[in-house]
């Protein structure tokens, strides 16, 4: 684990490639990835994990198989300790808002995000404060997804629901608000309302 | 605004067709009641409304065709108020301008709807007060609104200036209703009243379904009611002390009275007509002289040149044979009851007739028309003579009358006293107050001239469509009216009312009594008396 200083949470990854709606970050440890639905910032820019991969550094060339004579997974990383370095963890976060001053947006920033920009998880109060309005479902519902809107919908809330005190009450609001924004289409209202009960 | 108040906003309105309200989320469509007023908060102005219906909707007609799954709580939790949600249909009644000057103004009639979204409330007590005013030196209180705590006030001397209806079904307390009325009228009315009481109900005593005898008007107004009968034995026999006892003398019986008991005495039409003929030719005596003529010569001759014909005489023989065994009704009346009532309405005295044991509806229908006709022929002799000489006319006078669709069927009302007293709107200081469990019997013109309706249930449809003819948003206080509950509730509207107001009759109870005060005994004195009979 580095720390840049003190006051700042762990960086997780790096931007690699940013839109308006979207961007994508390099974690900085093999397989680090912020879980689907994670509130990510990078600079003053809020993003949802929409999407994660992880390949082999040079686009285009797949890793081959190199088990076949080991006990455990675990065995093929150690006997080859540069696959670290040859493969890459990669997740793309679509753009939720972004902090202007002191106020919290929950619609799409003048400018995307800049490149090496740092990527952090942001911490359970940030996401409490980031998730007081539900802005921010109504661009996940519009959005042009990597993943299935409902996953990533049910994904989000169920993310968040944890840093609210009263999550069954957050999670109950946020519903509503979904049956707002989909109240012609209770099919997919349905969908997303059964991915959130567990 | 009260947030416990709230119940949700505007989302459609048309002049037409009412206001529509999608409720908010924690407001049950179960808490949600027909007849019930609530306020719309406009940007201008408040509108007050009645709720005349209440409805469910979904967002999604796909919700209905597969239900979520509601036994998952937070499924269910969640979707109520959004996908599914609570409307409530209002139809406004007045609205209050914002502005100081509107405010003195008061209540309007609504000309104009609320605009999108405007917040809608229950209507507090004190919205409730700043339409119908509170208890005053004119204001009765007759009961409270449906689930209101608050006092519901009529004003009585407003009321008492048109003919007023009283309907409802057998049961629904229509007699409670009218007693507690007439109370209004005695304390809060320059009016006095002539009350013909079939039933034996107003004077002294009246019955109740649970429990036991009620006071009447006497009891609790000593010195501003009497009680006439026709049938001393029986009011003697009640317990009840009468101050007068009357009689009707043949003589006093007009040809006008046997045309409204044709059917009850099965006239024909030719014998009625014969009537005015032997009247004209027998003068005042015509009854007595009718029966006497026997099958002479004299007689035959008689009939001819009157060309009645002799089966025709004999129905109305037969008929008018009836009336003579009355036991009340004499060839003679030994003291004037006209004149007897009329001394107590002059001074500021109510009258209520008993009808003892008489209570069949020829007696009712004869001695009513007949002495309120002869009443009438006074008041309104007095009161153009006050006109030309700039004195005083007499007491306004209100006449109670039961079975009222006996006298004002369309078949009658055109020639019966109560009919003319109807129509004329208080013309010579007389109103009625009619009271019918069949209102569709009454003539259509007489329901209209009515100031003021209080109807409780009626389930018949015609009776429904008759009481609410020719009112504004008919078919919503229709909903109304057919929801009202089988006893203690009923719907006011017209002349002496802002708006209509579906209502809980006050209780007819010593505690009801104790709220009165009469003059000679005083208040206290009266509450101790109740206390006192409360443990009797
Ligand atoms: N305001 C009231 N207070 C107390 N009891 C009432 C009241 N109204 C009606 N009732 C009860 O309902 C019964 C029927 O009422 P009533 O006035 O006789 O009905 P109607 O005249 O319509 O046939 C009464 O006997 C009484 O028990
Ligand atoms: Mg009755």
């Amino acid at each position: 684990m580095r720390f840049i200083n003190n006051q700042s949470p762990d960086k997780i990854a790096e931007v690699i490639e940013a839109g308006t709606t979207q961007f994508t970050a390099q974690c900085y440890e093999l397989y680090e990835l912020p879980p689907l639905g994670s509130l990510v910032k990078t600079g003053d820019i809020y993003g949802i994990v929409a999407n994660a991969t992880t390949a082999g550094l040079e686009p285009g060339r797949k890793p081959i198989a190199r088990g076949r004579d080991e006990a455990s997974e675990e065995a093929v990383y150690r006997s080859s300790p540069q696959l670290t370095k040859l493969l890459r963890s990669e997740f793309t976060a679509v753009v939720v808002g972004y902090k202007d001053g002191e106020n919290l947006r929950q619609y799409l920033p003048p400018n995307p995000a800049r490149i090496h920009a740092f990527v952090y998880l942001c911490p359970p109060g940030e996401v409490r404060e980031f998730s007081q309005t539900f802005g921010f479902l109504n661009i996940l519902a519009n959005a042009a997804l990597p993943a299935p809107t409902d996953e990533l919908i049910a994904a989000a809330l169920r993310r968040m629901s944890p840093a609210h005190e009263d999550s069954r009450a957050f999670l109950v609001s946020a519903g509503k608000e979904l049956a707002a924004l989909l109240s012609s289409q209770y099919d997919q209202l349905k969908s997303i309302l059964g991915r959130l009960t567990s | 605004m009260n947030q416990e108040n709230r119940l949700g906003i505007v989302t459609e309105a048309s002049l037409d067709k009412g206001v529509e309200v999608r409720l908010d989320i924690p407001v049950s469509v179960e808490d949600m009641v027909v007849g019930r007023y609530v306020t719309i908060e406009g940007q201008k102005r408040r509108f007050f409304g009645m709720i005349t219906d209440v409805s469910l909707g979904v967002t999604d007609p796909r919700l209905t065709v597969t239900p979520p799954d509601v036994a998952d709580p937070f499924i269910a939790e969640v979707l109520t108020g959004t996908s599914t949600f609570g409307t409530i249909h209002v139809s406004p009644q007045l609205t209050i301008g914002g502005d100081a000057g509107s405010l003195l103004e008061g209540p309007q009639p609504v000309k104009t709807i609320p605009g999108h979204f405007s917040a809608v409330n229950l209507a507090s007590e004190r919205d409730m007060e700043l339409v119908f005013g509170k208890e005053d030196p004119q204001r009765f209180n007759i009961g409270n609104p449906l689930d209101m705590e608050l006092k519901l006030c009529l004003n009585l001397e407003e009321f008492v200036k048109r003919s007023n209806g009283i309907f409802g079904k057998s049961g629904t307390g229509k007699t409670f209703l009218t007693r507690i009325l007439l109370i209004g009228m005695l304390q809060k009315s320059q009016a006095v009243n002539l009350i013909f009481d079939m039933h034996n109900e107003y004077g002294w005593a009246g019955t109740s379904e649970s429990g036991p005898p009620v006071k009447a008007l006497k009891q609790l107004f000593q010195s501003k009611v009497a009680v006439f009968t026709l049938d001393e034995e029986n009011s003697r026999r009640r317990g009840v002390s009468t101050d007068f006892v009357v009689k009707i003398g043949y003589d006093e019986i007009e040809p006008e009275d046997i045309v409204l008991l044709r059917q009850t005495l099965n006239l024909t039409e030719p014998a009625v007509e014969a009537v005015y003929q032997l009247r004209r030719r027998l003068g005042k005596s015509w009854l007595q002289n009718s029966l006497d003529i026997e099958g002479t010569e004299d007689t035959r001759s008689l009939l001819d040149e009157l060309s009645i014909h002799e089966s025709t005489f004999q129905n109305l023989k037969r008929g008018l044979a009836t009336i003579r065994r009355l036991p009340f009704i004499e060839p003679h009346a030994p003291v004037d009851a006209v004149k007897r009532i009329l001394d107590h309405l002059d001074r500021g005295i109510s009258v209520v007739l008993e009808f003892g044991r008489y209570r069949d509806i020829t007696a009712y229908v004869l001695v009513a028309n007949m002495l309120a006709r002869r009443i009438y022929a006074q008041y309104q002799e007095r009161t153009e003579k006050a006109m030309a000489e700039g004195t005083a006319p007499p007491n306004p006078l209100v006449i109670t009358i039961e079975e009222a669709h006996k006298f004002l069927n369309p078949e009658v009302a055109s020639q019966t006293i109560f009919g003319t007293i109807a129509r004329e709107m208080r013309k010579y200081n007389v109103s009625l107050l009619v009271i019918d469990q069949r209102p569709s019997g009454i003539d259509s013109e007489v329901m209209s001239q009515m100031g003021t309706k209080i109807t409780c249930l009626l389930d018949n449809e015609r009776d429904i469509d008759s009481v609410l003819a020719g009112v504004s948003g008919k078919s919503e206080l229709k909903s109304v009216l057919a929801r009202l509950a089988p006893k203690q509730q009923a719907l006011i509207f017209g002349h002496a009312v802002p708006m209509p107001v579906a209502f809980q009759p006050v209780a007819y109870d010593t505690k009801f009594y104790a709220s009165l005060t009469s003059p000679g005994r005083s208040g206290v004195e009266q509450v101790e008396k109740d206390i006192e009979e409360l443990w009797e």
